[in-house]
Formats: C-alpha cells, structure tokens, sequence
C-alpha cells in the first residue's frame, strides 16, 4: 500500500528539500520504489538538489494539463533505480495547479510507487496546502530556533483540519524532524532544547540532523547527501529516520562528526 | 602552524565542491535565462515540432514516446525515442 509524505515546514530555508531528496534516496536504498514530487511551482529546486536540472523535459504542471503523461515527465535517478524524480515547473504561475488535477497525479503515482514523497513549498499558501492535501504522512522540519517552531506549529493545524485525511476524519500521521541541531551549541543553552520543541508542538520526533558541512557539499554536486557521503553524521542521521519511517524502533541521537585527533584540538574546522 | 598542518594533513579535506556548484549553475542559469527573457527553448521547439510532424503521419501512443535531454554548457542533446507499431495506424485529427 502506497503511502503520500509530504515534507513541509511553514517557514523557508529550514531543509524541506534537502530533506525530501535524503530521505527519499534512503528509502530507495531500503528497497522501497520512491517518487519525489516538488510542489514549488516557479521556484523549483528539488532537481537542482538531485542533480537532474539538466535532464528535465516535462514537469508537474504539464502531467496535471495533460501535455505529458506521467511516465514521460518521471526521470530515473541515475544512482538509484528505483528512484525517480516528478519536478516542479519552473516558468508557469502556481495558479495553474488545482486540486483536482493534483489528486489524479497522486493517485496514479500510488499505482507505481511504494512512497510518494511531496516536496512542499514555504509559505502557507495553495502551493504548500496542495502538497499536503493528499498526504498520509508528513515529515514537519524544524529548526531549534523560536520562529521556526512557531510556522511548525501552524502547518500541523493545517495538517489536522485541510488534508483530506483530515477532512474523513482520520488523521495524517505527523513526524518532527529538527534540522540544522548543533549539539555545541545547544550544550551551552544557546538553542532551544529538543524536549521543549516536542513539548510545544505535541508531535512525535522521527530524528535529529546535526548541522553540517557535508550538506552543502552535497547541494553543490547535486547528490542526496545520503548518497554523497552515507559515512557523514547528516546521512546517518536521515537513514536512522527513514528506519523509523519504515517502522524500526531505534534509539534517539545525534551522530556526531568523526574527526581526528588534529581536528578535536584545533577545535570546529573552518568552511 | 606548519607543524600542525603536516599533522593534519594525514586526514586530507575533501575535494572542494564549490567550483562544481559554479560549474552547474552556470549551465543551468544560462537555459533559464533564454527562457525567462523570452528567447524560445530550442529543444522545447524541436521536442514540439518533432512530435507534431511524426504524429501527423501515426497515430502517437503517447506511452511509446520517451523524450530525453541534457543540456550542457556546449553542446545539449534531444534524445526522441518513438516506438512505432508494425502496421500504422493513420494519425487523428486530434492526438493524445
């Protein structure tokens, strides 16, 4: 049984996309047959992230209008098979997505995926309430930062009242993924603690993601860094949430950087 | 410092990415920039006009049709793959 995770936030530059291409490519990597959708019409970016920017033909829009099948717009990862990615249209204007176009793509993703992950935009307009509309799941990223956890708390309304879901009654099932954590930081009380922000929000944890260098590194080549570099602490971090996605019970940390005897003592490395 | 640099550099710091993100967006903001000034898409146009000539002559099943580009800093590839029953069906007036 197909199952929608849309990725939202509320606020912009938390790591929606780096998480949707991460977790999506662990997934794929745990077997499961994995499409990513980005819903941010105008501005997209997920396929610059997986490194396909220059292999897009179709988009999004073109599959809901009609001008593209579905198959046609899908590109194949090139590092993993059963990975593919849906993008976003870069040049027409959001209004030409709807609701009811975007539930016949999802449904027909479901027929050929085991996971449909929405890559939403920021904000809390149409394009961010039609990547959630169909979800089953959602992931909300949030950063231990005030204005970050207050935008969380105003999409997991949106999750429980405009989702279809919602709207039958049954619940989408909410995960917590605090992004950009710095365990330094937050041992000198200079951020605000994981236990408040699931105290405040009321929602489960599905992980935490040290901030790290190794993101960036990854943006720049275009690979999930849980492609890029599996060793890293933010990669190991995304594949111990995507294990609790698939149902594992692990144990809660926050992988730290292995470094060498040189680096512990010179202290953090410059970027 | 030099000491300590020939300690570290047991541990070498991996290959700077930068110059690859630099590399990438140049190519990509060169295409996005012919589109959003109005210049036409090229391979958009031959995509279309390719399409629109071969489903003049058969009926497309737009299933059996795989498009496929790269676009590159030089050079950009069409790559149209269409799969063409053995016993044609005259097109429609209308496709799709």
């Amino acid at each position: 049984m197909a199952k929608v995770l849309v990725v939202t936030s509320g606020k912009g530059g938390v790591g929606k996309t780096t998480t949707t291409a991460a977790m999506g490519a662990a997934l794929a990597q745990a077997g499961q047959k994995v499409v990513v959708v980005d819903f941010d019409v105008g501005l997209r970016n997920l396929d610059l992230v997986m490194g396909a920017e220059r292999r897009v033909v179709f988009d999004l829009i073109n599959v809901v209008q009609g001008i593209a099948k579905l198959p046609q717009a899908l590109i194949r990862d090139k590092r993993l098979d059963t990975l593919s990615l849906l993008p976003a249209s870069q040049t027409k204007d959001k209004d030409a997505l709807n609701e009811e176009g975007v539930g016949r793509v999802i449904a027909e993703l479901r027929n050929s995926f085991d996971w449909v992950v929405c890559d939403s935009p920021a904000g809390i307009e149409r394009g961010a309430l039609l990547a959630m509309r169909y979800a089953d799941e959602a992931i909300i990223v949030t950063n231990p930062e005030v204005s970050s956890v207050r935008d969380s708390d105003r999409i997991i309304g949106m999750l429980d009242s405009k989702t279809v879901k919602a709207e039958k009654g049954e619940r989408v099932n909410k995960h917590i993924l605090i992004t950009r954590y710095d365990p330094s930081r937050a041992a000198r009380g200079e951020m605000i603690s994981i236990d408040d922000i699931l105290e405040i929000l009321a929602t489960p944890l599905l992980g935490i993601i040290p901030e790290s260098q190794d993101v960036l590194r990854a943006s720049n080549v275009g690979s999930p860094v849980t492609v890029n570099n599996p060793a890293s602490a933010p990669a190991r971090a995304y594949h111990d949430a995507t294990r609790r996605l698939l149902g594992e019970v692990l144990a809660m940390m926050v992988p730290s950087e292995k470094r060498g005897l040189m680096n512990l003592l010179r202290g953090r490395r410059a970027a | 410092m030099s000491i300590l640099r020939l300690f570290s550099s047991r541990r070498p710091a991996p290959p700077a990415t930068a110059p690859i993100a630099r590399e990438r967006l140049q190519i990509l903001l060169a295409h996005e920039r012919g589109l959003t000034r109005g210049q036409p898409d090229l391979l958009m146009l031959l995509r279309e006009e390719i399409l629109a000539v071969v489903s003049r002559h058969v009926a497309l099943d737009p299933e059996k049709v795989v498009v496929r580009m790269e676009r590159g800093r030089n050079v950009s590839t069409l790559e149209v793959d269409i799969e063409l029953p053995n016993e044609l069906e005259p097109a429609r007036a209308a496709t799709g």
